[in-house]
């Protein structure tokens, strides 16, 4: 009889969640799935009484297309660029912070704080110091550089066109790994930090009565223990970076590219929700099942590469 | 006492005095590197508070200042003015609190049939619950767009909260601290015939407190920092959040537009957020390094 009351109990407790999830995630898979091999699916159609054909034209189309294969490109340069540096970057921090006493918790505050801010928001600040304001090019003198212009050519170099009319792919892209960068240290530092402190001060101390020089220690004690967070630090880190966006929009607006050349910074993600606003969803959900696809096969490389060198 | 001892001492001694100085490097190579790393983490939010202080002429002064010469907050009323920052603060608030109690609850109870109750194919509904959070975000996205659209939901603000009431991550969350309360708790609570909600009420919600406060945070993060989903189903100004707004009403890049009013609209923006980390900043770290998502 209690065993009855619980059952019954349990699913009415459960039955808000399951109702909404039915409808927005169970649904979702399956119709992105059926639309994707729609052959040229959209909605506004659908609706019309158009049929479409089940097919893997999608699919083509979006390999074919050149934009998707330079959304790609792009977000593949952001992930490879900006992974390493920003893992290496916080590591160093890390093992920095859990090395000293005075001063660690403000630091690492300050370290936090550009996770709790609106990433559309401080991109915008970004292109504020990036940005050359008055620059006419035939006078080739701008009234203001840019505060990152002002520091190049106080130590002597030349003044670069970032990201405005006239700048080149690869500037565009400098910013962009500058600012992702910049974004993505807090959380990883949080967490090698966190398991830096969990790491068992015994293995420190054996060291110490060895003599072991600190770069060794570093490489054989600190890093091997660490191997697991790291592992999770840079899996999430390709998972996100396929997934780049909004950081874009930040600095570039939602032109995604310098003003002479809109669309030339696009993203995968971009990609989709271009193709889901002009009403091609069966090729916004082709798009986003090749990204989902490309994520998997990266995390199952990644997991494959790190299996061999952590420790758990 | 011999020669050889006394060698091997000052040897020793002067060892020591050498590793001291090493350490003392050490040391201070290490807090100039964290310094270091600490002023560039920093310079975006100086650069953005000086800016938007400064007057339009001194902003575009060929060598820049550090500091405003002239403290312009009229630049903040401006910003205020110019991206209707009220509006859009009012429709983030009413989004952000409204799907933020509402998600509160569901998870409280779905996490609590998890956690507590038996039922069958309970552990099969639970993997297949954290099964899903392994599918990128976007595939959902694209049809329920259309989901939305049929339900005649564009632009309202249904919209933009229905959607996102159910994480599977915060339901996971807070099963697993529910799990830790003890069962004879319950038991006995039940022996004594308090109810099913009331003992939720007493004894699960107030020890799982600080879950419950975690989630809170990042719910309301998310509400300040969704772009993407706003922009697609509720981009008009009744309904616009505050960083869509704030994006459209500075668009211009070629260089004309007011910075100083852009920079105070965007330091009024990114107020809030340290406003709450700094007063729940155990809080919002112990979510993050729990969860890994931002919002």
């Amino acid at each position: 009889m209690v065993e009855n009351k619980q059952q019954w109990k349990a699913w009415l407790y459960l039955s808000p969640a399951i109702l909404l999830l039915l409808v927005f995630t169970v649904w979702p898979i399956f119709n992105t799935l059926r639309m994707a091999f729609l052959n040229g699916y959209g909605n506004m159609a659908a609706m019309g009484g158009a049929t479409f054909q089940f097919g893997i034209d999608n699919f083509l189309k979006v390999i074919e297309y050149k934009k998707f294969l330079d959304c790609l490109k792009t977000t593949a340069i952001l992930c490879v660029a900006t992974v390493p540096i920003s893992t290496t970057l916080a590591l160093l921090i890390a093992v920095a912070l859990n090395s000293i006493k005075p001063l660690q918790k403000t630091l690492q505050t300050i370290f936090f704080l550009p996770y709790v801010t609106n990433s559309i928001a401080i991109g915008m600040v970004f292109a504020t110091m990036f940005n050359i304001v008055g620059y006419n090019p035939a006078e080739g003198i701008a009234d203001t550089w840019g505060i990152i212009n002002n520091v190049i050519e106080f130590f002597g170099g030349q003044p670069i066109s970032w990201i405005n009319q006239g700048s080149t792919y690869t500037a565009n892209i400098a910013v962009m790994i500058v600012y992702i960068v910049w974004n993505a240290l807090p959380f990883k530092i949080l967490i090698l930090l966190g398991g830096l402190q969990s790491i068992n001060k015994q293995y420190y101390d054996a060291a110490k009565v060895d003599g072991t020089p600190k770069a060794r220690v570093l490489t054989r004690i600190t890093i091997p223990l660490l191997s697991p967070m790291l592992a999770y630090v840079i899996i999430t880190g390709f998972i996100g970076g396929f997934k780049e966006y909004s950081s874009i929009i930040g600095i570039f607006g939602e032109k995604m590219g310098p003003p002479d050349d809109a669309g030339r910074l696009n993203t995968m993600v971009g990609f989709v929700y271009d193709a889901l606003e002009k009403d091609r969803q069966g090729l916004a959900s082709a798009g986003a099942l090749i990204l989902f696809v490309i994520i998997l096969l990266v995390t199952i490389f990644n997991n494959r590469v790190i299996k061999k060198h952590v420790h758990y | 006492m011999s020669t050889t001892t006394v060698m091997q001492e000052r040897d020793i001694k002067q060892r020591t005095f050498i590793q001291n100085v090493f350490k003392a490097l050490g040391k201070t190579g290490t807090y100039a590197f964290l310094l270091i790393m600490a002023l560039i983490i920093l310079f975006p939010f100086y650069w953005m508070i000086i800016s938007s202080l400064k007057t339009l002429p001194e902003y575009r002064q060929a060598i820049p200042t550090f500091w405003p010469r002239e403290i312009m907050w009229g630049n903040y009323s401006e910003a205020f003015k110019t991206a209707n920052l009220g509006d859009l603060f009012m429709n983030t608030l009413y989004v952000g609190v409204v799907s933020t109690l509402v998600s509160l609850v569901i998870t409280v109870l779905s996490a609590f049939a998890f956690a507590r109750l038996e039922f069958k194919g309970k552990e099969t509904l639970f993997g297949a619950l954290l099964a899903t959070m392994m599918i990128p975000g976007e595939l959902f996205t694209i049809t329920n767009y259309i989901t939305v659209n049929q339900l005649n939901w564009m632009h309202t603000f249904t919209a933009l909260i229905v959607p996102f009431l159910v994480s599977v991550f915060y339901i996971y969350l807070l099963r697993q601290n529910f799990m830790q309360i003890p069962n004879e708790l319950y038991l006995a609570a039940k022996v004594d015939g308090t109810s099913d909600l009331k003992y939720l009420w007493k004894v699960m919600i107030p020890l799982a407190l600080p879950t419950l406060i975690s989630i809170t945070i990042l719910k309301m993060m998310g509400a300040w920092n969704s772009y993407i989903w706003p922009k697609l189903v509720a981009n008009d100004p009744a309904h616009q959040m505050i960083t869509n707004g704030l994006r459209n009403a500075f668009t211009d890049t070629t260089g004309q537009a007011n910075y100083p009013v852009q920079m105070a609209a965007v330091a009024i923006v990114s107020a809030p957020l340290f406003l709450v980390f700094l007063f729940l900043r155990k809080y919002i770290m112990q979510g993050v390094s729990r969860s890994g998502i931002k919002g």
